[in-house]
C-alpha cells in the first residue's frame, strides 16, 4: 500500500490517493475519502443488484468484529476468508473492532480483553482470539486490537493513560502474532491512537504507535457527540503532527458533512460511511449541496424555504443535543413529514441516484407511514450516491483550489439556521 | 390436438374491433389467445394482452399491498420477469388515498411500475382484517381503523376508487362469506354478489382502459356455485376469477368448486383463482383450467426466512445452515442463489433487513420459474409428465400425496404412481 499524496491544501488537508491495495495491488483509494459502511458486508439494506445501481463506489467494504466475532466457526470451516463468504468479490476488505452506528455499552474492559456485541450478545476478546478471528476473515486490512473506552465525559486521567498504554500493549501483541502467521502476510495493520481529550496522551499514543509497523492509524475515541467539536479538531491537528505523511489516518465515529470538513482540515484522509445510513434509519434523505460549479444560481440542490423552515424547526427541537447521533441534522429532510405527501419531486433535483431518477417524495413518505421495506432500500440508495458524492466533491474542490467556497456551500444551511436561532433566541 | 396449435381467440378489442367501438358495447382492453391446450387436463397456455404488456399464463401475481413488493425495487421485479403485480385497494384507498394517487398518474405511476397491475375490491380485508364491518345491500359498512371514522365501500366507490388507481385488471366488490360458513349467508352473498356486479359494470369509468372481472361466489355448496355462473357468464365483462375459496375450507371442496367453475367458464375469457400459491395448489389448478393466481404467501413467508424450493421449503434461519455453504437451489438462477450461500443468508439474517430481500426475490423467481416451466410443458404436449415429475420431487415417497391432489388430477386423467 502508497500514499501518494498529490496536493497539501493550505491550511491543512491531504489530497491523495493510495495505491498499490489488495492482494493483486491493483486497487486504489482516493483521500480524502470514506469506506463502504455494511452490516457483515451488506450495505445496510442493499442486495447486489441494488447496490450495483450506484457508481463510484469505494474500494474498501468495512465490516466490524462486532458483526463477525459470532460467526467465527462457521468462517473456520468456510476456510476462504469473509469476502468469498459474503460474496463480495473486487473490494478490499477492512476489519474493523465495532461497527461505528451501533452503540455498545461501556465497563466490559480488562487489561487482557476487549468486547464487542453481536446478535446473540458480548463476546470478550483477548488478543489470541481477536488474532484467530483475523486469520479466518483474512481482510485486506484491519484495525488494532484497542481499548476505545475514553469517549465517555469525564474520563479520568489515569483511565485514559491506561487506555494508550493497554492499546499499545494490544499492538505490540497482535503485531507479534501478525508476523509469526503465514495466513496474514500482506495483511495490513491499522495501529489505533487513543488518549480521549488529553492532548500529552493523544501525542504520546500517536508518537508510540507510529513507531510501530503499521501501515495507517485509525483515530479513536473521538466520536460524534462524545466530544466538542473544538476540541477534537485541536486534538487531530496535534495527532496528525506526529504521523508520518506517507500513511493513512482513519477517523472513526465521524460522520456529518461540516464535521469531515473540519476533519480534513485537520489532516484525516479517511471516514467510515456510517451516517447515510444513519440518516436513513431515521426516514431522512441527505440533501445538503456540494455544487462547487461557478455560477451559483445553477446550484440546484437548493433547500427551499419552507424546507428549511422545517429543518430549523427540526433543530429547535432536537439539534441542540449534538450527543444524541439518531437526532436529524440539518443536512437532511424528513420524508416523514406531512408536507411530502404531495410533493411529485425527486428527493434532490438534479441527483442521478436509482431512487431520484425513479421516485418521487410523495411515494417515499408513503412508504414510510406504511412502514414499507421498500423506504430503506430507496434511502439507503440516495444517502450513499449523496454522500459519496460529497467526498467526490471535497477531493475537486481540493484540486481547483475552491474547499473555501464549498464550506460556505456545505455549511450555509447550518450557519443560515444557527443565526436564526440566536436571533430568536 | 390442440397443442400446438395458435388460435386467436380475441375476447374482445383486436385492432380491427376498435373501429366497430361505437356500435358494440365497451370494447375491453384484453385479449386472450390461447397458444395451447393440454390434450389430457384442462390445462392451457396462452397469451394475456393487457394495456401494459402481455403476460403469458398461467401466471403467478405477486402481490404488492401497499404499492411496493416488500422490499424489491420495481426494476428487480421487473428483471425476474413479473409482468403483472397485484395492489390492495383497501390499503391503498386509506393511504395514501385515491386523490393523491390519481395525481401521481395512477399507481402505476406512483410506484413507478410500467406493466400490468391488478387491484381487488378491498371488500376481501375489510371482511377479514376490520373486526366492525357490517354487510347490507348497499355496501360494506366498516370503521376507519386510521380515525374511527365509519365508512360504506360500496360497489361503486370501489370501482370509483379502482379507477383512480388505473390498474389494467379490477375485481367487482362481491360479498365475501368465510368458505366454512354454510346456510343461506351463503346463498344471500351469492345473489348479492351477481347485483353488485352490475352495479360494478354500471360504475366503470374507463371501459376501454381498465378491465372488470367477475367474482364466482356461490360457496362449497354446487348449486348455488351453479347458478352464479349461469348468471354472471351472461354479463359481458372480460374475464372471470373463482372467489371464496382457499379460506380454510378442505382441500376436497375446494378443488370440486375449481373444477365446476371451469367447466362452465367461457373457454375464451381468462379464469383467475383468487388467493391460490401454493406450488401444488397452483399446478393442480392448472390442469382444472385455470390461468391466473395470486398469494401473499411467497412474499410474507420469504420475510421469516422461508426459501421455497421444488423439494419443499427450507427454513434459512434454521441451525443446520449455519455452515451450508450451498446456494438455497443449486438449480435456481434467481441473483440470490448465484451469489449467496445458506450460511451466509443465515447469518445475514442476525445483522440486516437485506436478508429478507434475498429471500423474497428467490421465492417470487421459484414462483414464476415454476409457471414458466408449466406453460412450457403445456405448449410442448408434456404437461402430464410435468405433474409426476413435480410431485416426485416435492414429496418423498407417494404415499405423501395429498389424497385432494391424487382425486383432482385423476379427475382430468393423470394418475400418479
Amino acid at each position: 500500500m502508497k500514499l501518494e499524496l498529490s496536493r497539501l491544501v493550505q491550511g491543512g488537508g491531504r489530497l491523495g490517493v493510495l495505491k498499490g491495495l489488495g492482494r493483486t495491488k491493483q486497487l486504489s483509494l482516493e483521500v480524502p475519502g470514506c469506506l463502504l459502511y455494511t452490516h457483515l458486508g451488506t450495505v445496510p439494506h442493499l442486495t447486489q443488484d441494488t447496490l450495483q445501481t450506484l457508481s463510484n463506489l469505494p474500494s474498501v467494504t468495512q465490516v466490524s468484529l462486532s458483526n463477525i466475532a459470532e460467526h467465527q466457526e462457521v468462517l473456520e470451516e468456510f476456510k476462504d476468508g469473509f469476502r468469498k463468504f459474503a460474496g463480495l468479490h473486487d473490494t478490499l476488505l477492512y476489519c474493523s473492532l465495532h461497527d461505528p452506528a451501533a452503540p455498545f455499552p461501556t465497563g466490559h474492559i480488562t487489561n487482557k480483553t476487549v468486547s464487542v456485541w453481536g446478535s446473540g450478545g458480548r463476546i470478550e476478546l483477548n488478543v489470541a482470539k481477536f488474532m484467530a478471528l483475523q486469520k479466518v476473515v483474512q481482510p485486506d486490512w484491519y484495525q488494532s486490537m484497542a481499548d476505545g473506552e475514553t469517549w465517555q465525559n469525564n474520563t479520568s486521567l489515569k483511565r485514559v493513560r491506561k487506555s494508550v498504554d493497554r492499546t499499545l500493549a494490544h499492538l505490540d501483541e497482535c503485531l507479534l502474532l501478525h508476523q509469526n502467521s503465514q495466513e496474514l502476510e500482506g495483511v495490513e495493520v491499522f495501529g489505533v491512537v487513543e488518549g480521549g481529550d488529553v492532548l500529552e496522551e493523544r501525542v504520546r499514543s500517536a508518537r508510540e504507535t507510529a513507531k510501530r509497523p503499521v501501515a495507517g492509524f485509525c483515530l479513536d475515541s473521538l466520536r460524534a457527540g462524545s466530544i466538542d467539536p473544538a476540541l477534537r479538531t485541536q486534538l487531530i491537528t496535534a495527532v496528525t503532527k506526529e504521523l508520518p505523511e506517507d500513511k493513512p489516518r482513519l477517523l472513526q465515529g465521524v460522520g456529518r458533512p461540516d464535521e469531515v470538513l473540519a476533519c480534513v482540515e485537520a489532516g484525516v484522509d479517511l471516514f467510515e460511511s456510517f451516517f447515510p445510513f444513519q440518516v436513513t434509519e431515521r426516514g431522512c434523505a441527505l440533501c445538503f449541496s456540494f455544487d462547487i460549479s461557478p455560477d451559483p444560481e445553477s446550484a440546484v440542490l437548493q433547500l427551499d424555504d419552507e424546507e428549511r423552515d422545517a429543518a430549523e424547526k427540526t433543530q429547535l427541537n432536537g439539534d441542540l443535543n449534538p450527543d444524541d447521533q439518531t437526532q436529524m441534522t440539518s443536512f437532511e429532510i424528513n420524508l416523514n413529514d406531512k408536507r411530502y405527501q404531495d410533493d411529485f419531486r425527486p428527493l434532490v433535483e438534479g441527483c442521478g441516484c436509482y431512487c431520484c431518477k425513479n421516485h418521487q417524495r410523495a411515494y417515499l413518505h408513503h412508504l414510510l407511514v406504511t412502514n414499507e421495506l421498500l423506504a430503506g432500500v430507496l434511502l439507503m440508495i440516495h444517502n450513499t450516491a449523496h454522500y459519496h458524492g460529497f467526498f467526490g466533491a471535497l477531493r475537486e474542490a481540493m484540486a481547483s483550489d475552491k474547499v473555501d467556497l464549498l464550506k460556505r456551500r456545505v455549511l450555509r444551511e447550518r450557519d443560515e439556521q444557527t443565526e436564526r436561532k440566536e436571533q430568536d433566541g | 390436438m390442440a397443442a400446438t396449435v395458435e388460435r386467436v381467440v380475441a375476447a374482445e378489442a383486436s385492432e380491427k374491433q376498435m373501429s366497430a367501438k361505437k356500435v358494440l358495447s365497451a370494447a375491453s382492453p384484453l385479449t386472450l389467445r390461447i397458444v395451447a391446450e393440454c390434450s389430457v387436463t384442462k390445462a392451457r397456455a396462452c397469451e394475456l394482452i393487457l394495456p401494459h404488456s402481455a403476460v403469458s399464463t398461467p401466471v403467478f401475481m405477486p402481490v404488492g399491498t401497499q404499492g411496493t413488493m416488500k422490499g424489491i425495487t420495481v426494476d428487480q421485479l421487473d428483471d425476474l420477469g413479473c409482468r403483472i403485480c397485484l395492489g390492495n385497494t383497501y390499503h391503498l384507498g386509506m393511504r395514501p388515498g385515491p386523490d393523491l394517487i390519481e395525481k401521481a398518474n395512477g399507481l402505476h405511476g406512483f410506484m413507478n411500475w410500467e406493466r400490468n397491475l391488478l387491484t381487488d375490491s378491498g371488500g376481501f380485508q375489510m371482511v377479514s382484517l376490520v373486526e366492525l364491518s357490517e354487510v347490507t345491500e348497499g355496501g360494506v359498512k366498516f370503521k376507519s381503523p386510521y380515525d374511527g371514522k365509519e365508512i360504506l365501500l360500496s360497489p361503486e366507490k370501489s370501482i370509483a376508487i379502482q379507477n383512480s388507481l388505473g390498474s389494467d385488471i379490477m375485481m367487482q366488490l362481491d360479498d365475501v362469506v368465510s368458505s366454512t360458513v354454510t346456510g343461506p349467508r351463503v346463498e344471500e352473498a351469492m345473489h348479492r354478489s351477481i347485483r353488485w356486479l352490475d352495479r360494478c359494470i354500471a360504475a366503470n369509468k374507463n371501459p376501454d382502459k381498465q378491465n372488470l372481472f367477475a367474482i364466482i361466489q356461490g360457496g362449497l355448496n354446487v348449486d348455488l356455485r351453479k347458478a352464479c355462473l349461469d348468471e354472471m357468464t351472461q354479463r359481458d365483462v372480460p374475464g372471470f376469477a373463482i372467489g371464496g375459496l382457499s379460506g380454510g375450507e378442505e382441500k376436497d371442496d375446494f378443488w370440486r368448486m375449481v373444477t365446476l367453475s371451469t367447466d362452465h367458464l367461457p373457454r375464451e375469457k381468462p379464469r383467475y383463482l383468487m388467493g391460490v400459491g401454493y406450488a401444488v395448489d397452483l399446478v393442480v389448478c392448472v390442469a382444472l383450467g385455470c390461468d391466473m393466481f395470486d398469494c401473499v404467501y411467497p412474499t410474507r413467508t420469504a420475510r421469516f426466512g422461508s426459501a421455497l424450493v421444488p423439494w419443499g421449503s427450507l427454513q434459512v434461519k434454521h441451525r443446520q445452515y449455519a455452515k451450508d455453504f450451498q446456494p438455497i437451489d443449486p438449480d435456481c438462477q434467481c441473483p440470490t442463489c448465484k451469489r449467496h450461500s445458506r450460511a451466509y443468508l443465515h447469518a445475514l439474517f442476525k445483522s440486516d433487513s437485506a436478508a429478507m430481500h434475498h429471500i423474497t426475490i428467490h421465492n417470487i423467481a421459484y414462483q414464476l420459474n415454476l409457471m414458466g416451466s408449466v406453460r412450457q410443458s403445456i405448449v410442448e404436449g408434456r404437461f402430464p409428465d410435468f405433474i409426476r415429475t413435480f410431485m416426485k420431487r416435492l414429496f418423498p415417497s407417494p404415499d405423501q400425496y395429498p389424497g385432494w391432489a391424487v382425486d383432482a388430477l385423476a379427475s382430468v386423467n393423470v394418475t400418479l404412481e
